[in-house]
């Protein structure tokens, strides 16, 4: 594979509504922020990736053909993806591929949400003709599959609420961070309203306005920068409707886990991994991720919560930034995971900063849990 | 650099409303026959990329509800581009040159009968200065149309030109909407749609999908496919602003053709993705090449799949070359307001 690399990661200020920007400024905000940290100028930017989850969302069709100018795309390609949820991780690895392709040698990617704009559950509510309409929206839809993983683990009740109170800790060290909750605790989560049952009000994620932009360069273009070397990437899908498909333990997820491993030479990813930024956005998914994802064995990931191991300074730390669960524009969403992990093992991640992370993961999921996009990045090429 | 074919395409019988039939019901053909035609299973197609859009449908997800067209168990490797299939088929192009793949699937659906397909394409517009001055899609057009009478570089003469070829070249085109050439007395007496634009200009409203299957040297050699090469491909987008751009020009296109330093007058067959007569003279004048020898298949004039039709350009010169009735073609695709963003792609057998 042809190398490449992250060198400029942006992101905006996440909040439920960035009244202060246009869509053209909140974007503009996250790509300002990664060209500067890249060190590359405007005609140094071959093609531009933009991503982002339903158009309806924000309302506009297609809206990478009005924003043309304002991601600096005029007179350049620009290709636009959507793949639900996993969509920034997806797009951060569409842009990757333009490098790995050899075609380019420098190539922005953005990816954003203004939710503000509409109402998300209702967006994420399709009906269709001639279906059952579900209106369930993405907490409705998943909270069953999460009660199987409790069932199935038997793991006790306080888990979800230790994976809320530890991602918004985490989020009170990030300054971007959309949720600020400086005296969570579990008694605080316990006593919020049930939503879909098991989640309760503190263990959904947050509905936010925000983009994230990063720039992706040929070994060439990164040479002598501060860069995270993308060592795998990779993408699974499998059918909302796939006869023997197991919703709480998705194969694609771990077929996707395993490809990027090989591709990095990982044989123990809990040991050859330093840290890891896992799309968790309720609660219940952090142990139901580290079981998918190979870091611990089947119906055991909740212990892994329990004795503070995905904690910031735990064995495998998961969210440093807080997560999806203290900020969530959806578009955005997995595109923040991956930047975090390149942030990480930059060195850059500041207060939250892991200690002498060399290797990072960044995941993300979307659908009915059946649409994944993960890579790992490296500090060293 | 490794070299990449197209394989294999299919395309729906065009209808201007295909009823209740949904995503699935109109992939699945497409898919089942491009893999008959190329002798493949499912389990040979490496990478699959679809485009669709969400606004079409009117609800999110379009393209999950369509992924249940193919075979997802076990997990395959997917995308998704929010944009016409053509640029699908670039991402999996570039996916196969990174060596993620040897063999991919491309498809594009769209089912556009069901809303007012005029008025959901000013969704596309800048939501705080032009949306809100509610243009239509074929307002926009007609702008285009405008500016070009203007310069001196159109007549009605030649989109009578443009329409009269799109129906007689249709006829030949099994998957094509009849449409009936009006005589020039009718066509100078059509009901304006919206000026110059009478509703002879415009495409049909069309509903339908299409596929296609490109694979690497290796993989044909390996499979018996006969290729037809992707010798150039590359898009460009435009300024938003409809006021920053020249609209008697396509930009993009020539910028591509600059790039592609491909000789016009050498070029056997050309398909252009171009909504509306006046789309067909411009694109016409930009290849060099007259109004009645663009488009063999009559273009999207005589059906016009969201989605699908620039993936379909692509498809019909391909056809073209397989079946050895050409050596060289040139695909265009387009999408946004007055062709604001265009892909080529430059297609060669192998003599």
């Amino acid at each position: 594979m042809i190398p490449a690399a992250v060198i400029g990661i942006g992101q905006t200020k996440y909040d439920s509504k960035r009244r202060d920007v246009s869509m053209p400024g909140l974007i503009r905000e996250a790509i300002d922020k990664a060209i500067i940290q890249a060190g590359v100028e405007w005609q140094d930017i071959d093609a531009v990736v933009l991503g982002k989850a339903p158009d309806m969302f924000e309302g506009v069709m297609m809206p990478e053909l009005f924003l043309a100018d304002a991601i600096g795309a005029y007179n350049k390609p620009l290709l636009r993806v959507h793949t639900a949820g996993s969509v920034g991780g997806s797009t951060a690895i569409m842009a990757a591929t333009h490098i790995t392709s050899g075609q380019y040698k420098c190539v922005l990617t953005v990816s954003f949400e203004k939710q503000s704009e509409s109402n998300a559950t209702w967006a994420l509510s399709p009906k269709y003709p001639y279906t059952p309409h579900i209106n369930a929206g993405a907490g409705g839809y998943f909270a069953p599959y999460m009660r199987e993983y409790i069932r199935r683990s038997k793991a006790p009740e306080h888990i979800g609420w230790q994976v809320a109170v530890k991602d918004r800790r985490n989020a009170n060290l990030n300054p971007l961070a959309h949720l600020q909750i400086p005296n969570i605790d579990l008694e605080m989560v316990k006593n919020t309203p049930m939503l879909w049952e098991p989640l309760r009000y503190l263990e959904s994620c947050p509905s936010s306005d925000g983009a994230c932009a990063l720039v992706i360069a040929s070994k060439e273009v990164a040479k002598g920068k501060n860069a995270a070397w993308i060592k795998g990437m990779s993408i699974r899908s499998e059918g909302t409707l796939s006869a023997g498909r197991d919703e709480v333990n998705p194969l694609a997820g771990q077929m996707c886990a395993k490809d990027i491993y090989s591709q990095a030479g990982i044989t123990n990813p809990l040991k050859e991994i330093d840290c890891a930024e896992i799309y968790v956005p309720f609660s219940w998914y952090e142990p139901m991720w580290l079981e998918n994802l190979g870091f611990a064995e089947l119906n055991q990931g909740w212990k892994f919560t329990d004795s503070g191991k995905t904690e910031l300074s735990g064995e495998i730390p998961f969210n440093m930034s807080g997560g999806v669960l203290s900020s969530n524009p959806i578009g955005a969403s997995g595109m923040i995971r991956f930047g975090e992990a390149a942030l990480q093992v930059m060195g850059l991640a500041g207060e939250h900063q892991v200690d002498n992370a060399n290797v990072a993961m960044g995941h993300a999921y979307g659908g009915a849990a059946q649409f994944f996009a993960m890579w790992i990045v490296s500090s060293h090429q | 650099m490794k070299r990449i074919g197209i394989v294999g395409y299919s395309q729906n019988k065009i209808k201007r409303d295909a009823g209740s039939a949904n995503e699935v019901e109109l992939i699945m053909p497409v898919v089942h026959k491009v893999l008959e035609t190329t002798n493949l299973t499912q389990s040979h197609i490496d990478f699959t990329c679809s485009g669709s859009c969400d606004y079409l449908q009117g609800a999110a997800f379009a393209f999950v509800e369509g992924l249940n067209a193919i075979q997802t168990y076990p997990p395959i490797k997917e995308s998704h581009v929010e944009m016409d299939a053509a640029w699908a088929l670039y991402e999996s192009y570039l996916r196969i040159l990174s060596g993620e793949a040897e063999i991919a699937l491309v498809y594009g659906f769209g089912k556009s009968s069901p809303g007012n397909l005029d008025q959901i394409m000013s969704l596309q517009l800048d939501p705080y200065y032009v949306a809100p001055l509610s243009p239509d899609r074929v307002n926009l057009a007609g702008l285009q149309a405008n500016s070009m009478i203007k310069a001196g570089i159109l007549t009605r003469e030649e989109m009578y030109l443009a329409i009269s070829a799109a129906s007689r070249n249709g006829l030949n085109n099994p998957n094509a909407i009849k449409i009936d050439n009006p005589s020039w007395d009718e066509y100078l007496m059509g009901e304006i749609v919206s000026s110059p634009l009478t509703k002879f200009d415009c495409s049909p409203v069309s509903d339908g999908a299409s596929a296609m299957i490109i694979a690497t040297e290796d993989a044909c050699e390996k499979f018996n496919l006969s290729p037809v090469w992707i010798d150039k491909i590359g898009h460009q987008v435009d300024s938003a602003n409809l006021g920053f751009r020249d609209l008697t020009q396509v930009k993009p296109v020539s910028d591509l053709l600059e790039k592609f330093k491909i000789d016009l007058s050498s070029i056997d067959v050309i398909e252009s993705h171009t909504q509306f007569s006046h789309e067909v003279v411009l694109l016409s004048k930009i290849f060099n090449c007259s109004i009645e020898e663009i488009n063999p298949s009559g273009g999207p004039l005589v059906g016009n799949v969201m989605m699908a039709a620039g993936l379909d350009a692509i498809g019909h010169t391909f056809e073209k070359l397989q079946n050895h009735s050409a050596k060289t073609g040139l695909a265009h695709a387009a999408s946004g307001p007055c062709l604001q963003q265009n892909l080529l792609a430059y297609l060669r057998c192998d003599s």
